[in-house]
């Protein structure tokens, strides 16, 4: 397990260092300089100079690489070009909104869609079960960014039942809670339909699986079989497919922050990306990948805690 | 019935339609391909479909709600919005079939090399595989961008090389599967050549499902190509896109909010028509693949 | 509490998109408290099927005919909840395979604590020991830390012991053992065999041994059933059938049984044919394609159940009392 562990680790790592390489040297390759690009054709010589410097592309690509990780090593990951800020300030001020989002809308999707699996597999074959299939596919199909959008022009500007925009007052629980309600939802919807199918279609193959039959042989009941018997079986590939996806809600949230002009990591690299602002950018990716990476990794040993064949494969 | 239900017979290989009428037999299948056939004859015959210029600005018709001259109205430039929308179809589909078709070609070539290949290659390939896919794909695709700015050009770059490597990870399984089956055997012990095992025998029997995946990422990259052309970070401006449409319904939403209504009412349909489409033809192609991700 | 079994004119049909397939045909078997029953034949010849409907855990496409008495009550007309409150109470199965037969994700404690639901009045604290008492019983050494173990982390032959204390601590009325042996190598065959015969002697309900094996019949039962092509084609006490079989199938099968050879032969004997396709049973006897004896009616005519004494009966033209 162990071994595992910091095998998964190490990868991970790798991985991080692989990124950061590839995108300075695409920089380095891609023909024109970015100072030149961000600033405009009409500026002149001594602000280009000034920002090249500022970015560090005076110096040579592998020993911006260098830099960069020695740097982000003691917590520095640059400085934003145009408002010279810190840019792990910038991240931290940016990553808990997004986190936040991020974790109540896999939450709610969780909640409502774990169990409307099971009420699927329950009634297998019925009326519910096919709403329930296909209305998964529908929100799974619908983009996020477009709900978002929709309830925006629903329920903020029509209704004005919730703020349009931003991510609520500084310290105030009630007003942070309402500005959540309608970019959680956006993202959470189409997950609810995916959580669904996923734990459906599993927890199928659970209940054709002999052991089903010894439970169902001692009579018990079928809600204790679904949620006990099956559901612990049926969850673990659920949970690795929702930490894959955790990807997925990341691009989710980048768009509805953007609708919603919420102040989390989707609208500081966006803003970072329209404007040039390469340590902005490269800052953010780090830290994203990284918590990425470690989210998976984090599922996986979660799931060789859970399948105690597994735990023992690894033990062994 | 389900598969638990008849669990205790083994029906010998079900009975299979021809693919039409399999997919018009379920009703949500059939509906999805009247869909899909009509925005794909949209985007094809756009110029004689649109009522007018998509890109002619008239600042003083600006804004103008739906009227019989401007069915869907006008935008913020006075341009007529059906015709953008009727564009938008095209926009849409060109960068969905040509990024899926890039993506899917550069996944068979090295899922098929890696599959065929010598280990060690095989293990290089997969870290990289695995290394692309263990990226957040919007990080990945907002680098790119920021790299190579924004643009239909950058836009195919960035959805192909978010999505090559899990077409290239299926076509590896594939082959692996194959290349150790008997009959592959067989013709190696017959000395048959790399490229007459690869082309005859591997290669028919592992586009079945690369296809089906494709067509069931088509909705996603429509997604993907309006949702960066939403934030200004796909295709540029004057082309008409669904997400640049959306954009700009959406910073006029108090005034005019029948902008983002109908610019968001042809990708939802689009989205669900091809995702349904999807659904129904893994489930007569290759039941077993995986369900696609929510966006 | 027990009482009789009695399956009349007990037929089954699975409903299939190619048509219905006939899995039991006017099946009529009884067992009385204390008995052992055994069900032999070959694979698909439907003695699966038959104590599948007889635990009640027949899969949504089949339908039943007939009845099926226990204690006098028809358990073919029960509704599903009645029918599962039975089960695991009065009605227990041993399963097939040890190896797949229990909860991969839950311990051995964790789901014996589940199978005794219908014991209201037991705590999970008694319940455990009531495990425990039980698993040594069945022959299982260090009860106690057995129970927090993993199914995966017993054998196949303690497993199978533990299927079987599992039914027994449900105290049923009528024990079914579905192949209970099948899945075991011969060490553990004949220790599984062992157990089952020691627990005969202190059980008063129904044993229904199903097995292919005809050794494992031989051993434990009292009184034997030969299915053939989803019929019972002939019935009696255990020796009638071993010594005395009078249907040209059972007669067949016997002398297929390697167990059973004197001297090392050149070539094992066989019975040449196949099972005909359950789809459409044919009209005659259903052994009548395979059969040495076959003449006129037997294509056309199904043929009666001879009795032959007051237990054993045969479904044959050519048998008479």
């Amino acid at each position: 397990m162990l071994a595992y562990a910091v095998k998964r680790i190490g990868l991970g790592l790798l991985i991080l260092v692989l990124v950061m390489v590839a995108m300075y040297a695409a920089v380095f390759l891609v023909p024109g300089d970015p100072a030149t690009v961000a600033l405009g054709p009409r500026a002149t010589p001594e602000l280009k100079r000034l920002l090249i410097e500022r970015m560090g592309l005076d110096l040579p690509v592998w020993w911006q690489i260098v830099e960069f990780f020695r740097n982000a090593l003691t917590g520095n990951l640059g400085y934003d070009v145009w408002s010279n800020r810190p840019v792990s300030t910038l991240v931290m001020e940016a990553l808990p909104n997004t986190l936040i989002l991020g974790l109540t809308a896999l939450a709610v999707a969780l909640l409502i869609g774990v169990p409307l699996g099971c009420l699927s597999v329950m009634r297998r074959g019925t009326l519910a079960d096919a709403v329930i299939g296909v209305l998964s596919v529908g929100v799974i199909a619908v983009p996020s960014f477009v709900v978002a959008i929709y309830s925006l022009l629903l329920f903020a500007v029509t209704l004005r039942w919730l703020p349009a925009i931003g991510a609520g007052e500084t310290g105030d629980i009630v007003s942070q809670a309402k500005a959540l309600v309608m970019p959680a939802a956006a993202i959470a919807l189409g997950w609810i339909g995916y959580i669904a199918r996923m734990v459906r279609a599993s927890m199928m193959e659970v209940m054709g699986e002999p052991h089903i039959r010894t439970a169902r042989s001692f009579g018990l009941p079928e809600w204790k079989i679904v949620s006990k018997y099956a559901l612990r079986i049926a969850i673990i590939p659920t949970i690795s497919l929702v930490a894959v996806g955790l990807g997925s809600i990341l691009s989710s949230a980048v768009f509805v922050e953007a609708v919603f002009a919420r102040p989390g990591i989707g609208k500081l690299i966006t803003d970072a990306v329209n404007t040039r602002n390469y340590p902005v950018v490269m800052g953010t990716v780090l830290i994203m990948t990284a918590i990425y990476v470690s989210i998976t990794i984090a599922a996986d040993l979660l799931i060789a805690r859970l399948d105690p064949r597994v735990r023992d494969v690894f033990r062994g | 019935m389900s598969s638990v239900a008849d669990a205790s017979l083994s029906v010998p290989g079900r009975q299979r339609l021809p693919l039409l009428r399999a997919l018009l037999a379920d009703p949500f299948t059939g509906v999805a391909l009247v869909l899909v056939a009509g925005f794909l004859i949209t985007a094809i015959f756009a110029p004689w479909l649109a009522p007018y210029s998509p890109v002619k600005i008239d600042v003083l018709h600006k804004l103008q709600p739906p009227s019989v001259e401007h069915w869907f109205g006008t935008d913020h430039l006075g341009r007529d919005l059906l015709s953008r929308v009727i564009y938008g179809a095209r926009t849409a589909l060109t960068i969905a079939m040509v990024s899926v078709a890039i993506a899917g070609a550069i996944g068979l070539m090295l899922g098929l090399i890696a599959g065929y290949g010598p280990r060690w290659l095989d293990a290089i390939l997969v870290l990289s595989f695995d290394s692309l896919n263990s990226l957040p794909m919007i990080m990945f695709a907002l680098a790119i961008i920021t790299v190579l700015g924004a643009g239909t050009g950058t836009l195919i770059i960035v959805i192909a090389a978010t999505s090559f490597p899990s077409y290239a990870r299926l076509i590896r399984a594939q082959t692996l599967a194959l290349k150790n089956s008997d009959y592959i055997l067989a013709e190696r012990l017959l000395d048959a050549s790399p490229a007459r095992i690869i082309f005859i025998h591997l290669l028919p029997n592992v586009v079945g499902p690369l296809i089906i995946l494709l067509s069931m990422d088509i909705p996603v990259v429509i997604m993907v190509e309006a949702g960066l052309s939403f934030l200004g970070l796909g295709v540029r401006p004057p082309t008409p896109s669904w997400g640049s449409i959306l954009y700009d319904g959406y910073t006029s939403i108090r005034s005019a909010p029948f902008m983002v209504i109908f610019g968001g009412l042809p990708l939802v349909l689009a989205t669900l028509g091809f995702t349904f489409l999807g659904e129904g033809l893994r489930d007569y192609l290759d039941p077993r693949l995986q369900l696609r991700r929510p966006g | 509490m027990s009482g009789s079994l009695a399956a009349s004119d007990l037929s089954v049909r699975y409903e299939t998109p190619h048509g219905a397939v006939h899995a039991l045909r006017h099946v009529d078997i009884e067992a009385h408290p204390g008995e052992v029953i055994g069900i032999v034949g070959e694979s698909g010849c439907g003695k699966s099927t038959l104590v599948t409907a007889l635990a009640n855990l027949l899969p949504a496409n089949a339908r039943i005919d007939g009845s099926i008495s226990y204690n006098g009550v028809d358990l073919a007309k029960l509704d599903a909840h009645r029918q599962r409150l039975l089960r695991g109470d009065e009605i227990a199965l041993v399963s097939q395979d040890p190896m797949t037969a229990f909860n991969p994700v839950l311990t051995i404690g964790d789901q014996l604590v589940d199978f005794q639901h219908h014991r209201k009045d037991l705590g999970r604290a008694q319940k455990r020991s009531r495990i425990a008492a039980m698993l040594g019983r069945v022959g299982i050494a260090d009860a106690e830390r057995r129970m927090d173990c993993y199914p995966h982390e017993l054998s196949g032959g303690m497993r199978q012991r533990v299927a079987i204390a599992a039914a027994l601590l449900t105290d049923p009325g009528l024990l079914i053992a579905d192949e209970p042996t099948t899945a075991l190598d011969v060490t553990m065959e004949a220790q599984i065999i062992h157990l089952m015969r020691e627990l005969r002697r202190e059980y008063n309900g129904i044993i229904i041994v199903v097995s292919h094996h005809l050794g494992v019949i031989a051993e434990l039962c009292d009184r034997v059933y030969v299915m053939y092509a989803g019929e019972v084609v002939e019935g009696g006490e255990v020796d009638a059938i071993f010594h005395d079989a009078r249907h040209p199938y059972t007669q067949a099968l016997l002398a297929c049984d390697p167990a059973r050879f004197h001297e090392k032969l050149e070539r094992l004997p066989t019975i040449p044919g196949t099972p005909p396709n359950l789809t459409q049973p044919p009209s005659g006897c259903v052994y009548a394609p395979r059969c040495d004896r076959a003449f006129a009616p037997c294509g056309s005519v199904a043929p009666p159940l001879v009795k032959l004494s007051a237990s054993h009966v045969a479904r044959c033209h050519a048998v008479t009392p």
